[in-house]
């Protein structure tokens, strides 16, 4: 294919979110900011008797709210609702229409795209489990097809069967905005937003596209999905003390918070936005993309995927590392994960890795997990804006082997230019996006 | 900044016609028919008791004596990606650390992967000890299952089937340390990874990827839900050869299969500097979405389906007329059909009546997030031989389709090649390629 190469710039117009701190950008900041906790004892299922009993749900959640049509939409999966509510606040705030046959917002549809990171919807479990109960010979330790088809049958329901698939989301968003240019997602477990938001950035740089609506939606708050990271002791297990259970980077860090929800940017072109003079919330400057090719269990020892990824990122952006003012990271709160990204921050900005202010709302939200990239870099869009950067709550055992400034506890007011977004997918891919303060 | 052309140069390719690409090609040409009566499980009592079954295979063989242990964290889905993954590599004669270690000659930070993946199912059987663990007054029980059932899944279970494993594996397997993506677009899985694969290359970020898609959709489950959405066809279970039938008058539903197919995809200067075989090239993409309130199947007027072939037809810089070969989605269900057809025809205009129509999924069934990959790779071995096999099960046209099918084989000159799909749920997806000339 030809190199269509464009100095395009790419800016952000909008940005929306459902997650467990706010179902919009303003109150989640907020809570950001006051350092509060997202977590709490999950409700969606009886989780009690797992060996973690609490995730960071969103609550009180009606999608309803953000489209005029309901009905189109009753089958959506719990991530494409999020998908919903994120989406629709983010075309309203860059003057996208939604929801209509005759758009005055001067975009061409063909030239919108929806670029999503977004995860599966949950089985059915009730059908799942009870077709094989209903099914297996304990004696024989085999299945009786039969006896499982008749149960399958008639509790699985047909479309939320369909809509199960993990195109699903941004389907549903492109039904509300009509969008008609081209359509991607993609999965690539905990990093999977923040490389839709970077691939999309590519995208619209090489003129493939003037807008893309970009982001993720996830939740993996199901029996299924805590069946499968409690088995693989990733998931904190503080049961006595859900809100302090996130703690990423202290030294009695003892596994990720699962959270789920949506977030959204619009990307665009600088000069479509100033064409249609919406007003421009920051620039994306650069994006990274590396595998650990390592072991599908663990990250690479010395984060030589992390360091890689970074390092495209930067060079992608054309800046330095001594440009960098705040890391808004992975921050996941497993043992792992916390040290050996300390260790590719070390590498990276060798003399500055101490001075820069890096932190983790993962302390707050959870982990959103394939939603995680984008609802984080939108707090480094609001830290930009703001002149303020987040927290790492629950942070009061440092760990010795652990000393960056991890911004503990308290938000910080600060001058942020630079911002940098790093996520470290399970099984070594790793993606990461840099946004800078808009100047002309 | 000058043009960076992106070629092929390694195809591979798992299909229920065989377990490479030139078994695949050569079932295609023989007019043999993949699908069977499914033996992965009794469907006794499923409205469609047909697929399209990969052949037995032992994945160790496939895999470095040394990652023959990370064989059992692999999914069907990750095992059959592999399998391509290691025909596609040796076939495109790079030497990666899986084929000999100590005679590497590519660079693993410049080889990026991206690796299309469909929703993978887990296998019923595996966590049936840990349900039955955890019955309680004759049913499931989640308090049983939180604490005793829970015991009995082992402890990497979730590892196979995160449908980023598929790229995972085989970037640990050939050592490819550059972007790794993992597209999870259904059935234009394939189509979008080897189109991004590609942009990857061309901006610069890579000189190699290792791109497709691969799904095994031959599971209860999965085929449970086909037959529920009521894609599946269910009035073929006597006549295998005979049931999917794409743009076909009797045609009633699709059916559903295993399968992988990647391809190396390179820059051409890289593939020039090595001497590499060079089969195609790809020049060009596009994408657009189906917007249709009745999701579960794309808009009457296939208005997406147009969009996104004009797209790619305008990147690769021809117009309709130069078109020798269409692959498109063709999946048998009667109304996704007849728009699909219908969007080609808007697309194609004048040239539509012209342009060779070879839909493969009556052969290869519907192999999901692989269809794209393996349709790719059919148009790449159609180009190389200069033809085209006839097309299964279509016999009468379906009122409305006004499509050029091929029913006889054709041997002929093709220079570009048009591979189309879509989803349900409505993303579409074309690629051009090009037969390679300098």
């Amino acid at each position: 294919m030809v190199n269509n190469k464009t100095t395009e710039r790419v800016v952000i117009t909008g940005m929306g979110i459902v997650c467990p701190l706010g179902h919009d950008i303003e109150s989640t900041w907020q809570a950001v900011l006051a350092g509060k906790s997202g977590v709490d004892e999950t409700t969606i299922f009886d989780a009690s008797t797992f060996p973690t009993t609490f995730s960071a749900e969103v609550k009180g959640y009606d999608f309803t709210r953000f489209t005029k049509n309901p009905q189109l939409h009753k089958d959506a999966n719990r991530g494409s609702r999020f998908a919903i509510g994120a989406g629709v606040q983010a075309c309203r705030q860059a003057g996208i229409n939604v929801e209509t046959d005759n758009p005055a917002d001067g975009i061409d549809r063909r030239r919108m795209g929806i670029y999503l990171g977004a995860g599966e919807g949950a089985a059915n479990h009730e059908a799942f489990f009870s077709a094989i109960a209903a099914g297996w010979d304990s004696e024989k330790q085999q299945m009786d097809w039969v006896e499982w088809t008749d149960v399958a049958a008639v509790q699985m329901k047909a479309m939320h069967e369909l809509e199960q698939e993990a195109n699903m989301p941004a389907a549903h968003l492109a039904m509300l905005t009509g969008a008609r240019g081209p359509v991607r997602g993609c999965l690539t477990a905990c990093a999977a937003s923040t490389q839709a938001v970077g691939e999309a950035t590519m995208m619209i740089r090489r003129g493939d596209a003037d807008i893309i609506i970009a982001g993720g939606a996830h939740s993996m708050i199901h029996p299924l999905g805590q069946t499968g990271f409690n088995r693989l002791t990733a998931l904190s297990t503080r049961n006595d003390s859900p809100q302090t259970a996130s703690r990423p980077f202290s030294a009695s860090r003892d596994g990720f918070v699962l959270g789920e929800g949506a977030a959204i940017v619009i990307l665009e072109s600088l000069s479509s936005a100033k064409k249609r003079n919406v007003p421009i919330l920051a620039e994306v400057i650069g994006y990274g993309s590396s595998s650990d090719a390592f072991r599908v269990t663990d990250m690479h020892e010395d984060g030589r995927g992390a360091i890689q990824a970074i390092g495209a990122a930067i060079r992608d952006a054309g800046i330095s590392y001594k440009d960098v003012d705040y890391v808004n990271t992975h921050g996941t709160s497993t043992q792992e994960n916390d040290s050996i990204e300390t260790k590719a921050i070390k590498a990276v900005f060798k003399e500055r890795a101490k001075q820069i202010p890096v932190s983790s709302i993962k302390s707050m939200m959870g982990h959103l997990i394939g939603a995680a990239g984008a609802a984080e870099l939108i707090t480094c869009v609001l830290a930009i804006r703001d002149g303020i950067v987040p927290p790492t709550i629950n942070f009061n055992d440092p760990d010795p082997q652990l000393d960056l400034d991890y911004v503990p506890n308290v938000a910080r007011k600060m001058q942020v230019n630079i911002a940098m977004k790093e996520s470290f997918g399970f099984g070594g891919q790793n993606n990461v996006v840099i946004v800078k303060k808009y100047q002309d | 900044m000058g043009r960076t052309r992106v070629v092929i140069t390694g195809i591979g390719v798992v299909s229920p016609l065989g377990l490479t690409a030139g078994k695949m090609w050569e079932g295609l040409c023989a007019g043999r028919c993949g699908i069977k009566k499914i033996s992965a499980f009794d469907p006794a009592k499923f409205s469609c008791q047909l697929a399209g079954e990969v052949e037995n295979y032992k994945i160790q063989q496939y895999v470095p004596r040394s990652f023959r242990k990370a064989t059992k964290l692999m999914s069907r889905d990750i095992e059959l990606a592999v399998i391509a993954a290691d025909e596609a590599v040796r076939d495109s004669g790079l030497i990666t650390r899986a084929i000999d270690e100590q005679k590497v000659n590519v660079k693993p930070e410049r080889m990026a992967i991206n690796v299309g993946a469909g929703l993978i199912s887990c296998d019923p059987c595996e966590l049936a000890p840990a349900v039955a663990k955890s019955i309680a007054d004759g049913k499931f029980d989640i308090r049983k299952w939180g604490k005793e059932g829970i015991e009995l899944v082992t402890p990497l279970w979730l590892l196979k089937y995160l449908p980023n494993m598929l790229a995972c594996h085989i970037g640990i397997i050939h050592d490819i340390q550059g972007p790794s993506n993992t597209i999870t677009c259904a059935e234009v899985s394939g189509h979008i990874a080897i189109a991004e694969a590609a942009e990857v290359i061309t901006r610069g970020n890579s000189d190699i990827a290792l791109a497709g898609g691969a799904e095994a959709k031959v599971n209860p489950v999965l085929i449970m839900r086909q037959c529920l959405i009521k894609r599946a066809t269910t009035r073929h279970n006597d006549d295998p050869e005979g049931a999917c039938r794409p743009f076909d008058a009797d045609a009633s539903g699709s059916v559903f299969g295993d399968g992988a197919g990647i391809v190396v995809l390179e820059n051409l200067d890289n593939a020039v500097t090595r001497g590499a075989r060079i089969y195609a090239e790809l020049i060009g993409s596009g994408q657009s979405a189906s917007i249709n309130p009745a999701y579960e199947h794309i808009e009457p007027d296939g208005c997406g389906v147009t969009i996104a072939i004009e797209k790619a037809l305008a990147q690769a810089n021809i117009s309709p007329k130069d078109i020798d070969l269409i692959i498109p989605h063709g999946t048998g269900v009667p109304q996704d059909d007849l728009a699909e057809a219908k969007g080609i025809e808007a697309a194609m205009d004048k040239e539509a009546g012209r342009i060779p129509v070879w839909p493969t999924k009556s052969m290869l069934s519907n192999t999901g997030a692989a269809a794209g990959a393996i349709d790719v790779v059919a148009g790449v071995c159609a180009m190389r031989d200069g033809l085209i096999p006839a097309a299964k099960n279509c016999e009468k046209m379906a009122p409305g389709c006004n499509l050029n099918i091929v029913k006889e084989t054709i041997k002929t000159d093709i220079r570009y090649t048009l591979c189309f799909g879509y989803t349900h749920g409505g993303q579409t997806a074309a690629l051009v390629l090009k037969r390679f000339e300098n």
